[in-house]
């Protein structure tokens, strides 16, 4: 880890790291600490993994910290994040008081941690509550959302709003999803990171062996979703997609990669039912991938011929950029952050029904040349827009920024 | 935070060098939006200046991939998602510097906006997904302790400089300086020699709307060896 921020200069360029260094002078010695409810599966996990130690190489005492909770809470806060994207789902007021009392233990753990912090960043709803345990704290505190909120079901917002609307700033991924707040809120996209095990570069050797290891043939056209099993990836329509595309290309193989989050506990039900929808065709691939198979998606997107992203809400939808980030143009839903990354006819196709999808698939797969071409386009505008290098420059202008109490301009 | 102060706003130092600077774009989210051109104009009308400054320049230190013919976030969005090209048009070749602050500016686009109301019998609406959000900016500037006191190391600096030290010295330096041009000039121009003229009326003439910052700074490289040698 000690030369991290030399990987980085080696892929970003000299000046973007020299750019970070002076940009965090002023966050020298300040204690950051960075909330979240899982250390494994999730894009907010894999951007923590290497966003508090970069933090820490600039001189800034930036730590991790995971809250702790049990079925019935990660079956509330799923509820939590259902509503927020939009789903009419009621959550009882004993699932409230639970989700309240586990935020009640999870703060006196983290007292000691929080209230000495400068800085706190919590991320999503799940550990929102804490701040409200926290009433004499020394510093300032950040709501990061990474949820598709632009059309919350409204009573659930109400009450997560009364446990956000105390904090000093929040940070939404698009001007979309910001909402009525009295307090600042900045607008971050997520990145990837271009050194980890998802993205780095692969032998041949290592990504023809996908093929073999989840028997896909290597000498038919092969289309990939990778998302956790749930409704807003929308794996179901993904497979409507692939059937019908597969009518004008017979080979076509579909590969449904997806894992679990100790978060989630919706996904074993959207896997039954993506399962029932494969009906055991043979060219439909689905795979349950351990939370720590990133160099496994990374053979598997370099594999594909084309990728999808099918969500029907987004957040932000890492596995987009991911993908472009191998040279693949992207067949994504008109939905969230991924109209931030595919840009239509450039990047790749955005599309509302498995129909769109089915026929932006046809027009790809016969149109190699344009494949090809708008895969580069998707590596470059990945390169210069969405890795961790730019995520963490922002992160550290919202915190020079709030320092500064948001003025317009400040001159360090 | 209490080393931060605030420092003097042009490069220019005490003893006549040319301090180059770096900085970083906030974007930060008003909760403002408009589904039609009426409601364009009413936010238009009271919205933060900041805003402005964002939705003409802010673009290029942020993901952008957008239609090169229309060059600030009202054009793009008149265009692509009330499909209204004439009107794009119009808004498009307003020039943010030909006015001396941000009321002018605001008037102008209310005054373009308001025409095209005048002569609609009916108002396009866009989906609520295709909203025009209002997004205003915060620049933090800082340096990067790098001074130079001889323009003919203009060339050599300018081919170090980040794209976002290119966006502080060639585009911030249009809302910040007392003539609304660029830091090269401004400090070209204190130097005081004849010479320098028309280089500086050379550097005016870059036109830095349908270029990235990458390009612009391509571009400045070739006119400072051109005028000043390698």
């Amino acid at each position: 880890m000690a030369n991290l921020l030399d990987e980085y200069a080696k892929v970003a360029g000299e000046n973007v790291v020299d750019h970070l260094r002076q940009l965090s002078a002023p966050l020298a010695g300040m204690k950051v600490v960075h909330v979240n409810s899982t250390k494994l599966g999730g894009g907010v996990a894999e951007i923590l993994t290497k966003l508090v130690p970069l933090k820490r190489e600039l001189g800034i005492d930036a730590s991790w910290e995971v809250i702790t909770g049990d079925a019935d809470f990660y079956s509330t806060t799923k509820s939590f994040h259902n509503a927020l994207q939009g789903n009419h789902v009621h959550i009882s007021d004993e699932h409230l008081r639970h989700y309240e009392e586990t935020n009640t233990e999870n703060a006196a753990k983290l007292a000691p941690v929080l209230e000495d912090a400068d800085i706190v960043f919590i991320h999503d709803p799940q550990p929102a509550p804490l701040l409200s345990h926290f009433p004499e704290r020394k510093g300032l505190w950040i709501w990061r959302c990474h949820i598709d909120v632009s059309r919350p079901h409204r009573p659930v917002w109400r009450y997560l709003r009364s446990a956000v609307a105390g904090y000093d700033a929040s940070i939404f991924s698009l001007a979309a999803f910001a909402q009525n707040l009295p307090h600042v809120q900045y607008l971050i996209p997520p990145s990837i990171d271009p050194l980890s095990d998802k993205n780095m570069p692969l032998d041949e050797s290592e990504i023809s062996g996908v093929f073999r290891k989840f028997d896909v043939d290597p000498d038919r056209e092969v289309m990939l979703q990778v998302s956790r099993f749930d409704r807003f990836k929308d794996p179901v329509g993904v497979i409507e997609a692939y059937r019908l595309a597969k009518k004008f290309s017979p080979g076509l193989q579909l590969v449904l990669a997806g894992g679990a989050a100790d978060d989630d506990p919706e996904g074993a039900v959207v896997l039954d039912e993506t399962k029932a929808a494969a009906n055991e065709d043979p060219d439909i691939h689905i795979l349950l991938l351990p939370p720590d198979a990133h160099r496994t998606i990374n053979a598997l997107q370099r594999a594909a011929d084309i990728v999808v992203q099918k969500s029907t809400r987004e957040g932000f939808g890492l596995t987009v950029a991911e993908g472009m980030w191998k040279g693949k143009p992207v067949i994504g839903g008109d939905v969230g952050g991924i109209r931030l990354q595919i840009i239509n006819d450039h990047t790749g196709f955005l599309v509302s029904t498995p129909e769109g999808a089915a026929l932006r698939i046809r027009y790809l797969l016969h149109h190699r040349d344009k494949l090809r071409e708008m895969g580069e386009k998707a590596r470059s505008f990945v390169r210069e827009n969405f890795l961790l290098t730019r995520h963490l420059r922002e992160y550290l202008t919202a915190m020079v920024s709030l320092a500064n109490k948001a003025e317009d301009r400040i001159e360090l | 935070m209490s080393s931060i102060e605030k420092k003097a706003k042009t490069p220019v130092t005490d003893d006549g060098g040319f301090a180059i600077k770096d900085c970083a774009l906030a974007a930060i989210a008003t909760g403002r939006r408009a589904q039609n051109l009426k409601e364009l104009r009413d936010e238009l009308e009271t919205i933060d200046p900041a805003c402005l400054q964002y939705h003409f320049w802010g673009g290029l230190l942020r993901p952008v991939f957008d239609d090169p013919r229309f060059n600030n976030g009202f054009a793009r969005w008149v265009f692509q998602s009330l499909h209204n090209q004439p009107l794009a048009e119009r808004l498009s070749v307003i020039d943010p510097t030909d006015f001396d602050g941000p009321d002018g500016l605001r008037r102008e686009l209310v005054d373009v906006i308001e025409e095209e109301l005048d002569r609609r019998e009916v108002l396009p609406w866009t989906s609520r997904e295709q909203q025009f959000h209002f997004i205003r900016s915060q620049i933090v500037v800082f340096s990067t302790k790098r001074v130079i006191h001889d323009p003919g190391e203009l060339r050599d600096a300018v081919s170090a400089m980040t794209p976002s030290s290119v966006f502080y010295h060639f585009i911030d330096a249009r809302r910040r300086t007392p003539n609304g041009v660029d830091d090269f000039s401004t400090w070209l121009t204190d130097l005081g020699d004849e010479k320098y003229r028309s280089l500086c009326t050379r550097l005016r003439g870059v036109d830095p709307y349908f270029m990235t910052l990458v390009e612009i700074r391509e571009e400045l490289m070739d006119i400072f060896a051109e005028y000043l040698g390698d």
